[in-house]
């Protein structure tokens, strides 16, 4: 099956143009509550220089760090795995859920175990894995993947939310407040989390000099899942280190303020040794990390911290919602981080940008995101085959621009043309660029032949 | 080879060149913490009252939960009626109605206490709970978190939390929701 390119899958999204404008808008208000935040930080740049180069620092020291955290998380009494791909991670998570005799999982907000396909995975196996997160859980009910890696149901309004509940936890029919939604998954979920014996959560930072990790949540989810089941499985990309405990002041500050202009979030867990009588187990994932970090144009992606504000500022993201980019890590990030992954199935994301660099300015890690999208599109051009129509079209142009009397005589004729040309002709599905656009009104005369009239006089 | 070995293999292969470790950042003190501290903390939902005294707290409490209602207090001098230390299994905290521990130290620009795990016996007390009241000294005030942090031993016990609020959500249609999973309200006094 031919996968759907972003410019495709955006015009399924675009066809209800309230609900564009209503996501549009949503999301820009997060933007402007980042903005608000930010600015109320006099040393914000400075912030951003240190976790930039404390990053550096971590991908240039990367093996030294994951050994020394590895044997401090030991000492502490954790279980560390391995983990090279998607597919191993899995597994760790499966024997160790054998293992403890585990029958009820919750899970709290792991864009890992998302990238993993973790859930899948485990139904398969017969388990049932409750989503813990609020907008996590409305979307497991609606069997949909998140659209944005910080507010995973955005895309959804009340109404739909009220009618997932109504069919799966027995809310009112036609309720859609959010009071009262959440009252009721609170009810809901209290039980799960009374009932679970194992909780799988991701990890914000992993301590090199201490062993431990800090996960981040409004909710409380994450603690209510851990601290009552007797196993905690905590999943964790490779590159999620930061060297020493005090790089958390610079990071926690930066991380709410950038992805919802929170000051901090209301809970921020550090986990170090397992509570006396159970079980603590990190799983270190690489799938797919290290090659990138061998990528000397795009390893800087691995600094991200996943707090969503390139897609919140993203106007190509705004207006053509999470779904569109098919992939795990939507957005800015998602279309630098995911060609590195499948180059083939994610060519048409590094295209989906207007290049504007707004990314770039609120990353929080100071990711070259707009410089990383635009070095893919040459990459992309270079080694797969490219929209056929689009690539003749710079084929033509290409050779044009490189002869300066086909040049010319071109422009000429084609402003004569254009005159006459029906837009029928103009705007045919030849033309990729007229889809979205209109032609300007066709000059008299070219640059060119202006200035040598004019330069004279 | 294992998958520690070839990850780690990769890594030295691929990694790029070695870059040094940014020194530690200061910052200047702030001045009026307490109004600082204030507005981080209610703008993360919670609320503050500047109490002179204990009596002042227990009174709060009598006000505002009856004498039936769970109570878990960690704080001496304030009464509660369930005994936290004999507890074996967190579930059994399950029906508790208010959690009153001690803070051990506060951040102003942002209202996040540090609550390490001696201060809550078990971890799950200040989440399980439906209201958190929280004693937090003046003089423990910090300006940021970079000062917190060189305060904080992260590691000195198995687990510590920052916690800045009640527990919270907006992911129905960025509606503010207070009262998730944890909590439905923090209050903090603080005390001389």
């Amino acid at each position: 099956m031919k996968t759907q390119s972003h410019a495709q899958a955006a015009a399924e999204f675009i066809k209800d143009d309230a609900r564009t404008h209503w996501h549009d808008e949503t999301l820009w208000h997060v933007r402007q509550k980042r903005d608000l935040s930010a600015q109320g930080i006099p040393e914000w740049e400075t912030l951003r220089d240190t976790a930039s180069a404390t990053k550096d620092y971590v991908l240039s020291h990367l093996d030294e760090l994951l050994e020394q955290f590895e044997a401090n998380a030991l000492a502490n009494g954790v279980e560390v795995l391995w983990a090279k791909d998607a597919q191993e991670h899995n597994e760790h998570v499966y024997r160790i859920l054998q293992e403890n005799k585990v029958s009820n999982i919750v899970k709290s907000k792991s864009i890992l175990t998302e990238e993993c396909g973790l859930n899948h995975y485990l139904e398969d196996k017969g388990y049932d894995v409750v989503d813990t997160d609020l907008g996590e859980r409305i979307i497991q009910f609606a069997k949909q993947a998140p659209s944005h890696i910080v507010l995973p149901a955005i895309h959804l309004k009340k109404q739909d939310i009220g009618e997932i509940f109504h069919e799966h936890i027995g809310t009112d029919e036609g309720a859609s407040d959010p009071k009262y939604l959440t009252e009721a998954a609170r009810q809901h979920l209290r039980k799960k989390f009374v009932e679970a014996n194992a909780a799988i959560t991701g990890v914000n930072f992993g301590i090199a000099e201490t062993g431990g990790f800090v996960v981040c949540t409004n909710e409380g989810n994450a603690d209510m899942g851990t601290h009552l089941a007797d196993i905690h499985i905590a999943c964790m990309g490779i590159e999620k280190l930061i060297p020493r405990a005090t790089d958390l002041g610079v990071f926690l500050r930066l991380l709410a303020r950038s992805a919802t202009g929170q000051s901090i979030t209301n809970y921020s867990s550090h986990f170090h040794k397992p509570a006396p009588g159970k079980k603590l187990y990190i799983i270190l994932v690489d799938n797919g990390r290290t090659e990138q970090l061998g990528r000397e144009d795009f390893k800087n992606s691995l600094k991200c911290i996943r707090c969503g504000a390139c897609m919140n500022t993203c106007p190509i993201y705004r207006r053509s919602g999470g779904y569109s980019y098919n992939s795990t890590v939507p957005g800015p990030i998602g279309s630098i981080l995911s060609p590195g992954k499948d180059l083939k199935k994610y060519s048409t994301l590094p295209f989906a940008s207007t290049l504007c660099g707004s990314c770039s300015d609120v990353c929080p890690v100071k990711i070259n995101i707009h410089e990383q999208l635009y070095k893919w599109r040459q990459v992309i051009t270079e080694n797969t085959d490219v929209d056929a129509s689009k690539n003749l079209a710079m084929k033509v142009a290409g050779y044009t621009f490189g002869r300066p009397v086909l040049y010319d005589l071109a422009g000429k004729m084609a402003r004569a043309a254009l005159k006459i040309t029906p837009d029928s002709l103009v705007y045919s599905s030849i033309n990729v660029w007229g889809k979205h656009r209109n032609l300007p009104d066709v000059p008299k005369e070219s640059f060119k032949e202006w200035y040598q009239k004019n330069r004279k006089s | 080879m294992s998958s520690k070995a070839s990850i780690l293999a990769a890594i030295k292969k691929n990694k790029p060149e070695a870059s040094s470790l940014p020194a530690l950042l200061v910052f200047p003190d702030e001045q009026n913490l307490v109004e600082k501290y204030e507005k981080g903390l209610t703008g993360n939902g919670g609320k503050l009252i500047q109490a002179a005294n204990l009596e002042e707290v227990q009174a709060y409490i009598e006000a505002n939960f009856s004498g039936e209602q769970l109570k878990a207090s960690l704080v001496e001098g304030i009464d509660g009626n369930v005994n936290v230390n004999n507890i074996s299994d967190p579930h059994d905290l399950e029906h508790v109605e208010l959690a009153v521990l001690n803070g051990e130290l506060g951040v102003a620009e942002n209202g996040a206490i540090w609550m390490p795990e001696k201060n809550v016996v078990h971890r799950v007390l200040p989440f399980i709970a439906q209201h958190l009241i929280i004693l937090l000294k003046k003089d423990s005030l910090l300006t940021n978190m970079h000062q917190a942090y060189e305060k904080v031993k992260v590691n000195e016990h198995g687990y510590g939390v920052f916690i800045a609020g009640p527990s919270k959500t907006a992911d129905i249609e960025q509606s503010l929701v207070i009262g998730a999973h944890g909590p439905r309200s923090l209050t903090v006094f603080l005390v001389d």
